[in-house]
């Protein structure tokens, strides 16, 4: 599957005296099997882009293609692209709301018209892709701990078998342990099932150790849309938009400034050990 | 300022009948001793008793044992509740929760009005918390329209039109972008320099407590470690078995160390670790 989305403009209040364009021409290609990150300050138009995607608002002009099909015409079926964008929102554990774990995963599948026996296949799949143990599934969702009870939520829209998975900060509240578990859970997810994740965080450390690709939003326009290496690699003008790079890039990059011979654009702890010690004529 | 003695705290589930069902230690026997303008911080994982221990800061909660001290008032005693209050403020983790009025002086003077504060000395204490803060500029503007650094500035100024002598902050930062992150961390340290207020912050980004005077580590309800955070940070591995992490830089100081290159222990920022690099 694919999803395109060609010249997106859209304002908030068209039409009064607030208008105010919060998507300016933006144009993407979302393809199969990516992990991709998103990000940009509060209020840079994240949010509006991702409610794009699957639907949820409608852009003033331009268009999006799903499979080739531009999901604005008359026979186009909402309804399948919410089903295949899977939009899981900011704290979505407030709104698990059913009695038992496995009520609330089962609600999606039952919901998009799955029989009993079907939506339980998806729904223990589910579960088990994120990691649930399975003597919690008949507890209440409330009794579980902030990480579980995320993983639940989470668990409710693989349920539903999507092919672009997005979250709007998955790990935001989470402790240092347990934003590595889900991140972790979601590349393992996206490599198994071949499915493309689009995370959008304001941690750069985050991004930089598990995209493969980095969408940045400024001002309700794509500002950089490349590998992370590259996108990290812009480091003032991250900084004028409010955003950062990676503590040890920046390390990476004053020792490469001052003289050391080594790479400036390592992503990730390990990344910079390694490089650190092959300068140093030692390997780890 | 803060004293806990011996605190322990029972989350009591009752079923129907109103029986017991189970009981969850979330403070176990916590002392804690917390001077007047100490910046403290506070790290544990999820579930490890860090928001209780915040909560009882301000007598939301109070102790099922052992007692709290806020300035030598026991926070059991009705009386000292009001007092108690004014004294510590709390900054929650989302400021959209926390903002309640039309204009940003508006919601930063709602607390001192609450209390009664005469109006000419509630425009004063706005004026004081909104430059404090560094928000002077959007006295007159609608807070919707702020970024969320911003929101959670004025819900501290809001705090600080009240004159307290602490203020807890239980991860304020977490919804926050870099930028938002670092401002709400510098006026923080600002008024503890400055105005010599007690901070206590509870945070899961390990670069935002590296300033801290001390830190406390917290698992199952109870403190396992405490010292400066280069004491702290020192012990990466222990601090993995808590669920915790150390800042990036840290890390790759304490594993070249490791590999046997020449690097101090316990590096805490960059600027340390070019600093050691460069001579």
């Amino acid at each position: 599957m694919s999803l395109i989305l060609d010249k997106i403009n859209y304002y908030y209040g068209k039409g009064t005296a607030f208008e105010s364009k919060a998507l300016k021409n933006i144009s993407l290609s979302i393809p199969d099997g990516e992990f991709i990150g998103l990000i940009g300050h509060t209020g840079s138009g994240k949010s509006t882009l991702i409610q794009h995607m699957n639907g949820l608002i409608k852009a003033d002009s331009g268009n999006i293609y799903y499979n080739g099909q531009d999901i604005c015409d008359k026979d186009f079926k909402m309804t399948e692209l919410r089903r295949k964008v899977g939009l899981v929102f900011q704290y979505p554990e407030h709104q698990l709301f059913e009695s038992t774990v496995i009520k609330d995963v089962l609600f999606g599948p039952k919901n998009i018209g799955l029989s009993q026996l079907e939506a339980e296949v998806a729904a223990y799949g589910a579960l088990r892709s994120v990691g649930f143990s399975d003597d919690l599934i008949d507890a209440s969702p409330f009794e579980l701990s902030g990480g579980q009870k995320r993983r639940v939520a989470i668990a409710g829209v693989l349920a539903m078998s999507p092919e672009i998975l997005i979250l709007d900060e998955p790990t935001a509240g989470l402790d240092p342990a347990g934003r590595t578990e889900i991140l972790s859970l979601l590349k393992t997810i996206k490599d198994e099932k071949g499915i493309t994740v689009i995370l959008v965080s304001h941690s750069m450390e985050d991004v930089a150790e598990f995209a493969e690709r980095i969408i940045v939003i400024d001002d309700g326009e794509i500002k950089f849309d490349d590998e992370p290496r590259k996108v990290f690699s812009h480091a003032e003008e991250l900084r004028k938009m409010g955003l950062e790079i990676p503590q040890c890039t920046e390390l990476m990059s004053r020792l490469a400034d001052a003289g050391f011979n080594v790479d400036r654009t390592c992503l990730t702890v390990d990344e910079a050990v390694a490089s650190i010690l092959r300068s140093a004529g030692r390997g780890e | 300022m803060v004293n806990f003695d011996k605190v322990t705290f029972e989350y009591i589930r009752r079923d129907e009948e109103g029986n017991v069902e189970s009981i969850n230690k979330a403070l176990n026997e916590v002392d804690l001793d917390v001077k007047k303008g100490d910046f403290i911080a506070i790290l544990g994982a999820n579930g490890s008793g860090k928001s209780t221990l915040a909560r009882h800061i301000n007598a939301l909660l109070t102790p099922t044992e052992g007692t709290v001290f806020i300035s030598e008032m026991d926070t059991k005693e009705e009386k000292n509740l009001l007092k108690i209050r004014q004294k510590t403020g709390m900054v929650f983790q989302n400021p959209d929760n926390q903002i309640i009025a039309g204009l940003v002086e508006e919601d930063v003077g709602f607390g001192p009005e609450n209390i009664g504060v005469p109006t000419k000395e509630i425009w004063e204490r706005v004026a004081f918390a909104l430059e404090k803060v560094g928000m002077t500029a959007y006295r007159e503007k609608s807070p919707n329209n702020l970024s969320g650094g911003q929101k959670q500035r004025v819900a501290i100024a809001g705090i600080l039109a009240m004159k307290p002598e602490c203020i807890v902050l239980d991860e304020p930062t977490a919804m926050l972008d870099p930028k938002g992150r670092r401002e709400v961390i510098e006026t923080i340290t600002e008024l503890n320099k400055k105005e010599g207020i007690t901070i206590i912050l509870i945070t899961h980004y390990m670069t935002e407590v590296v300033g801290a005077d001390k830190v406390y580590v917290m698992s199952e309800g109870n403190i396992k470690m405490f010292g400066t955070p280069r004491q702290i940070f020192k012990e990466v591995e222990r601090l993995k078995k808590y669920k915790l992490d150390v800042p990036q830089v840290t890390e790759i100081a304490y594993r070249l160390r490791q590999n046997g290159l020449n690097i101090p222990e316990c590096i805490l920022t960059v600027d340390e670790f070019m600093q050691c690099v460069t001579g």
